[in-house]
């Protein structure tokens, strides 16, 4: 039979999924254990989750947290940083650390044939870190040298600059490797004492999931850091996750980045909490507004326009108040028409325009029937389980997930967007060559740009 | 290790499209994966970043669907991606169970009728979008030129490596529309294509659909293959300059093809010289000497020919001689003595460890179906796997010593120096100066 080409085939049904079931447990020194069954390869990932992330460094010793991370895999015992690697690398390891404003990660995937070893050498790097003198020089040297090297990278350059802009002088405002005279003032003790303090089974979460029964995936776990103890309970004394408000004036700010090719451009605001109930109205707003290829900004930028190679909204949770902000990098001389339509968008979607029921049915769409996807490996699984974790989110969440992401009406959208979307409060951050686009921004009206020194 | 194994069954309709499937009901997905055998070693001088390009016009609409390509995918659920290198382009959607014919009835309208979807608009569209693709990832990033400096080094001009897929801003720019035509007419035909369905579907089914939804689609002549020579009689030093901080050295060889002798093992000489702390340069660069900062390298396996690199930047203050100086110092011990058996057991248990995770996803870039592609279009045939692994597993100290002796030579390879502006004194003595935009 010939191929109907009048008409796309319809797509049946959703097909039934069910999500993966979480084991909690909670082993006698306090350290909380959450396991999934996960058995489609013989993989196991453990990820133990961390109170207290970037979030947690106190003024004065930003990337503090980062560093700290960063040792756990210099040496536990008699071995040094390479035995350790060499260890990882026998179990075919893949690990992991993962900084982030609230909670710090530590990951190791590797064969189930080896859980027994990567949880034992897991435990020892995180729970009994050597954190030598020696090593302790040499690792912040490179990181030194790192935070050098991302004055080469318009992105980073930009992340850091936003971060600053939005937070000011509060904890969430500096990437976790933190700035170079905060670092350079780092000391060895400065590192004992925050793992002293913040390295503790009280403070912890053990997500384990893999091709294991989940008895057996607790019990792992438990003989690898049933041993472990703490003299703190590993809480930061004022969590930065406390942020609700912050003042947030309109302005335009560069960095200037001589005959660079594009505009790096950020533009947003702090804007909603990860736990706001309205969480999947700005999803769904945030998917037709900047969320995905099809969503508007990407559709006017670059499939209208060919101001740039892709555009996107989003945002950037936190337990406190997070900011929603648009990432493009565009063609330098396309840089003002390109913040206008993007502002024209912004505006849009909370006023004159509001999603069309195509719009918002391909969002809700586009973010539900595809979402078993995300637990397809045993990296994901875990993954999203810290998340739940983080968050303090119910283990019914990911089955909810779908129905409150259909919930979402177009009134609520517009309602959402109306709250948490203020165009006259936006950060314009341009990192790229002010003398070509000098001219032609007070087209804009944002004011003058504050132009902000390189490493902010 | 048992049990690593990637199975499949395999059919080619009568237009000459190779059908593979593989069935995994884990999870409610089905992976659609594409290729065409076309990519940037198609092109000529001149005319180059033309396959990638297309691969963008891929996603503008066809015939029966005049009009993007995402749109009904994502409202399906669809996740979906293209991506065009010097050998082939790929093309693929992770879609629901629900969704198989969509997607099928899409990839095969673009296959069979994309040409009365495309407009003088749309291309030219395209074509900014690309240039912006090209300046967001090669001429605005720090080192942006390094790989094409060093591909026209290692390459004679009409080598259809010399060039990078991302292909000249000036040829992009010239770029006209009856072009595309001619490229479509010639590479996006079933016989020079290959299509793998992967995941939650019977394998009857899945051949009845791609017979269904391909088998109408008219077949072409399959394209000549490309050929083509290279060798360097000398150590090539250049030195370009660059919006960086610290300094970088580029060493690049040519070596083994895709699958050739040797291939492995210069794979697994890669990881030993400087992926990771346990390999020899990162030890003695940077764990104890502190001359480098970080130290990466690869043994990049291509159809026509291969190349390998390793890279190392200078610490602040450093001269890129120092590093270079001793890296050779490190190859030469290599091929003086080959690895050490405490590297190849490491080896090994990393190499089966990377199989095995390489089976965790159906879909998307490197999952199952893009691997069984890869085998079937660049080998011959999807049932490579086993073998591939085993390549790693009989290799030995002493071929690995061997394959590192036969390519790692200092007397035919290029030396290329990244330095910060007006830095020239950092690079490597003797080096000629390039510009590249």
């Amino acid at each position: 039979m010939a191929v109907d080409r009048s008409h796309l085939p319809d797509v049946g049904p959703d097909p039934s999924f069910a999500f993966p079931s979480i084991v909690h447990h909670t082993l006698a020194n306090g350290l909380r254990v959450r396991a999934v069954e996960h058995h489609s390869v013989p993989i196991i990932t453990l990820a133990l989750q961390l109170d207290g992330g970037s979030g947690g460094d106190t003024p004065g010793r930003e990337g503090l947290a980062a560093l700290v991370a960063d040792m756990v895999d210099e040496g536990t015992g008699s071995l040094n940083a390479i035995d350790v690697s060499d260890a990882l690398a026998r179990i075919g390891g893949d690990y992991d650390i993962d900084v982030g404003p609230d909670a710090t990660t530590f990951s190791l995937t590797t064969l189930t044939r080896f859980a027994e070893r990567g949880a034992s050498l897991l435990a020892a790097m995180v729970t009994t870190p050597a954190l030598r003198d020696a090593d302790f020089e040499r690792v912040k040297r490179l990181r030194l040298d790192r935070l050098r090297q991302l004055k080469d990278s318009p992105p980073a350059l930009a992340e850091r600059a936003f971060l600053r802009l939005m937070y000011g002088s509060h904890p969430y405002g500096h990437l976790p490797i933190g700035a170079d005279e905060t670092l350079r003032r780092l000391t060895p003790a400065d590192v004992a004492t925050l793992h002293r303090d913040r390295f503790g089974p009280a403070a912890a979460t053990m997500v384990v999931a893999g091709a294991m029964a989940a008895a057996d995936l607790i019990a792992l776990v438990d003989r690898a850091f049933g041993q472990w103890s703490a003299a703190s309970d590993g809480s930061p004394e004022t969590p930065a996750s406390a942020l609700t408000s912050f003042p947030m004036p309109p302005r335009l700010a560069l960095v200037a980045r001589d005959a660079a090719a594009q505009s790096e451009l950020r533009i947003g605001h702090l804007s909603a909490r990860r736990d706001t109930p309205d969480y999947p109205a700005l999803l769904v707003m945030n998917a037709v507004l900047g969320g995905q290829f099809v969503s508007r900004i990407n559709l006017k930028l670059r499939e209208e326009k060919g101001y740039t190679y892709g555009a996107r909204t989003g945002f950037d949770w936190h337990k406190g108040l997070s900011p929603f902000a648009l990432q493009a990098s565009v063609h330098t001389v396309s840089t003002v028409d390109a913040i206008r339509d993007a502002l024209a968008e912004l505006e849009g979607i909370r006023g004159n325009r509001p999603p069309t029921p195509q719009e918002l049915g391909l969002a809700k769409a586009s973010l539900t029937r595809g979402y078993p996807r995300n637990f397809e490996t045993a990296q994901q699984v875990a993954r999203a389980v810290t998340q739940l974790a983080l968050h303090d989110l119910p283990d019914t969440y990911f089955a909810e997930f779908v129905p409150k992401v259909h919930a979402v009406t177009a009134d609520a959208l517009v309602a959402a967007a109306h709250t948490y979307l203020d165009p006259s409060r936006l950060t314009t951050l341009i990192v790229g060559d002010y003398a070509a686009i000098r001219d032609t921004l007070p087209s804009l009206n944002l004011g003058e740009p504050e132009l902000l020194p390189i490493d902010v | 290790m048992t049990g690593i194994a990637l199975p499949y069954t395999k059919r080619t309709l009568a237009n000459g499209l190779d059908v593979i499937v593989h069935e995994d009901h884990y999870l409610p997905l089905v992976a659609v994966n594409v290729w065409y055998h076309v990519g940037s070693k198609d092109e000529q001088p001149g005319r180059t970043g033309f396959a990638h390009l297309f691969e963008h016009l891929m996603f503008e609409g066809s015939e029966h669907h005049n009009k993007g390509y995402f749109p009904p995918l994502q409202q399906a659920g669809a996740l979906l991606n293209g991506s065009t290198n010097t050998d082939r382009t790929n093309y693929w959607e992770v879609v629901p169970t629900s969704a198989i014919d969509l997607a099928l009835w899409m990839e095969s309208d673009r296959m069979g009728f994309l040409l009365p979807a495309l407009t003088r608009d749309r291309f030219e569209t395209q074509r900014d979008v690309v240039l912006n693709e090209r300046r967001q990832n090669y001429e605005n990033r720090p080192y942006g030129f390094a790989l094409m400096a060093i591909m026209a080094a290692l390459y004679p001009a009409e080598h259809p490596y010399n060039w990078m897929t991302i292909g000249s801003a000036d040829d992009i720019r010239t770029m006209q529309l009856e072009d595309v035509q001619a490229f479509f007419r010639t590479y996006y035909h079933p016989a020079n294509a290959s299509l793998v369905l992967a995941g939650d579907v019977d394998a009857s089914r899945a051949f009845d659909l791609a017979e269904h939804y391909f088998g109408e689609i008219p077949a072409g002549a399959k394209p000549r293959p490309v050929t083509a020579a290279a060798s360097l009689d000398r150590e090539r030093r250049l030195v370009l300059e660059d919006r960086v901080e610290l300094a970088r050295v580029y060493l690049a060889w040519h070596s083994p093809a895709m699958f050739a002798e040797h291939d492995a093992e210069m794979d697994l000489a890669a990881d030993l010289l400087a992926n990771g702390k346990t390999s020899r340069l990162y030890r003695s660069l940077v764990y104890e000497r502190r001359i480098a900062v970080d130290v990466s390298g690869y043994q990049s396996s291509r159809e026509i020919g291969g190349f390998f690199l390793l890279v190392a930047t200078a610490a602040p203050g450093q001269a890129l001689s120092d590093l270079a100086a001793q890296i050779d110092r490190t190859i030469e011990e290599l091929i003086e003595d080959g690895p050490t058996a405490a590297e190849m057991e490491r080896a090994e248990a990393q190499a089966e460890a990377h199989f095995l995770y390489r089976l965790q996803t159906v879909g998307g870039f490197g999952g199952k179906s893009d691997q069984l592609n890869a085998y079937n279009v660049l080998c011959g045939t999807p049932g490579y796997f086993a073998e591939d692994l085993a390549r790693y597993q009989a290799a030995t100290r002493e071929t690995v010593r061997a394959a590192a002796r036969h390519v790692l030579r200092f007397d035919a390879r290029v030396a290329l120096s990244v330095v910060p502006r007006g830095q020239q004194a950092l690079a490597l003595p003797g080096s000629e100066t390039l510009a590249v935009s």
